[in-house]
């Protein structure tokens, strides 16, 4: 399956992951710029903020509670469609999935 | 029953097996790598008869362990007492030595009061302050690189994020290798910082009331948490508290071993100099190769099992995290110091619910002195044997004779 991180200056990368990784993983994987990760998935450090893309937030379900404190806690504003991508697994009905990602991490 | 260094004797399962070494040895704490690699070797979990304790070093379990805060739990003490049956010298950590759902509430102020944004505001003075030191270490032909530049770096900072009116250097420090040290058996490392205990915590409670911190910074941000029923006023000076404990004495050895691996690796100096945007990743990797943190534990809180063995409750684990961060299945060549590595994941802030809420500031800590340092620093040179400082819980340098050469 596909992934497809949109970079603030508007380019793309697409990505090859599979089902249970998370979107973090998966960006980490291909070198995705701009998806810093530095606690390693542990929802402590916010540096792995994405914005879900419009066509696909109903595919993604909803953020926990800790992880919308955490996202409070983000560098760049947080929006509805804001996720930690740590927390993003990827199930078969996301496959093409686009996220955004924001300006600052840190 | 008859506790055994504060927790309950334990007869593990026979296909456990026996791992018969004292990894708090101070000959083992100032060169742990023998002991890592044999933790690794002898199986997933392994049993240490002379603690009667369980440990993990593999980064799979070690990972798996330390991060299920459900069967292993942390209000039961992260070092050998068992807070269940044997009163802890201090009143323990709302943060560190609790779980949820009260360790939720507690964690959230803090993540609030530590996050990316509060910290990006901390920046322009960790630079400033960081240019100040290193300008004038500059000026020397020989620096002690622990006390001039590992202590000194994060006592000026650091107490001024929080906002403390007052300031003890060396308290500040010897606070947290006395907590850090307390995690530990009763060895003479223990029972000096036990020695030391009363002054020092004496003196770091008094500095955490509401009267000696300014209204500016993270101690404000926690105290007006407890103003909006977050919390009680008891618990902010409780988690002002934690601040002192758990974010001065652990920058400090980031920093030291930071040196120590540049002084070593004069490679990745140049790296560092002609790439100043990796301060940052290279930080992450003098953090997984030196592991500041070496080891907590855990309480198995249920019956349970670690790699299909069963664990009894009651049972003490020692997640040895610095084995972990050097894992070879997980890291292929975990002895090369490579800035560029990006090693997310690494244990060194922990994992899980627990995982350090104080990294964003760390981070932002050594970012700031790293960027500062290769812009100044054309070389970091040894002057001079480096020292390590053994303690229970911690591996950072005594001693760390440097040249810095000027560009
Ligand atoms: S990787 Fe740190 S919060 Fe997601």
């Amino acid at each position: 399956m596909k992934v497809t991180y949109i970079q603030p200056d508007g380019s793309e990368q697409t990505v090859e992951a599979k089902p249970g990784d998370s979107v973090m993983q998966a960006a980490i994987a291909a070198n995705v710029p701009g998806i810093v990760a530095e606690c390693g998935g542990s929802m402590a450090c916010a540096t792995c903020h994405v914005y879900v893309d419009d066509a696909w937030t109903s595919r993604t379900g909803t953020r926990s509670e800790s992880e919308e404190d955490m996202l409070d806690c983000a560098m760049s504003e947080m929006k509805d469609s804001s996720r930690l991508s740590c927390q993003l697994r990827l199930t078969d009905e996301m496959d093409g999935l686009t996220v955004h990602i924001p300006e600052e991490q840190f | 029953m008859d506790l055994i260094e504060g927790h309950a004797p334990l007869a593990p399962s026979d296909d456990i097996p026996v791992l018969d070494i004292d990894p708090y040895e101070e000959a083992v704490l100032a060169d742990p790598f023998p002991y890592y690699a044999q933790l690794r070797e002898t199986g997933p979990v392994v049993f240490i008869p002379r603690y009667q304790v369980l440990a993990v070093g593999r980064y799979e379990e070690t990972k798996a362990t330390f991060s299920d805060h459900e069967n292993f739990v942390s209000s039961r003490g992260i070092g050998f007492n068992d807070f269940k049956l044997e009163k802890p010298w201090r009143p323990p950590s709302i943060i560190l030595e609790a779980d949820p759902p009260d360790h939720t509430k507690t964690r959230r102020v803090m993540s609030k009061a530590l996050s990316p944004k509060v910290v990006r505001g901390l920046m322009d003075d960790f630079r400033s302050t960081a240019e100040e030191v290193v300008d004038g270490l500059l000026e020397r032909s020989e620096i002690e690189g622990v006390v001039d530049l590992a202590e000194a770096f994060p006592t000026r900072v650091f107490p001024r994020a929080v906002g403390m009116r007052d300031v003890h250097a060396r308290h500040l420090v010897d606070y947290g290798a006395i907590v850090f040290n307390a995690v530990g058996p009763d060895n003479a490392l223990r029972r000096g910082a036990m020695a030391r205990a009363p002054e020092v915590a004496a003196w770091i409670n008094a500095a955490c009331a509401r009267d000696r911190l300014t209204g500016e910074g993270l101690g404000a941000l926690v105290y007006k948490a407890a103003d909006a029923g977050e919390i009680t006023p008891d618990e902010a000076a409780m988690l002002v508290r934690s601040f002192l404990s758990a974010g001065v004495d652990t920058t400090v050895t980031g920093i030291g071993n930071a040196l120590w691996c540049f002084s070593q690796n004069p490679d990745q100096w140049e790296a560092l100099k002609a790439d100043p945007s990796l301060a940052r990743p290279a930080f992450e990797e003098v953090l997984r190769i030196t592991s500041p943190v070496h080891t907590f534990l855990r309480t198995a809180n249920v019956d349970t099992e670690i790699a299909g063995h069963p664990v009894p409750e009651s049972a003490k684990v020692l997640c040895v995290l610095g084995a972990a961060n050097m894992d070879p299945d997980k890291w292929g060549d975990p002895e090369a110091f490579r800035i560029d590595r990006r090693p997310v994941g690494h244990m060194a802030f922990g994992a899980g619910i627990h995982g350090c809420v104080g990294q964003n500031i760390a981070r932002g800590e050594l970012e700031a002195l790293l960027t500062v340092m290769a812009d100044k620093v054309a070389r970091i040179e040894p002057a001079g044997e480096a020292v390590w400082r053994p303690n229970n819980a911690i591996r950072a340098l005594d001693r760390l004779p440097l040249k810095l050469i000027p560009k």
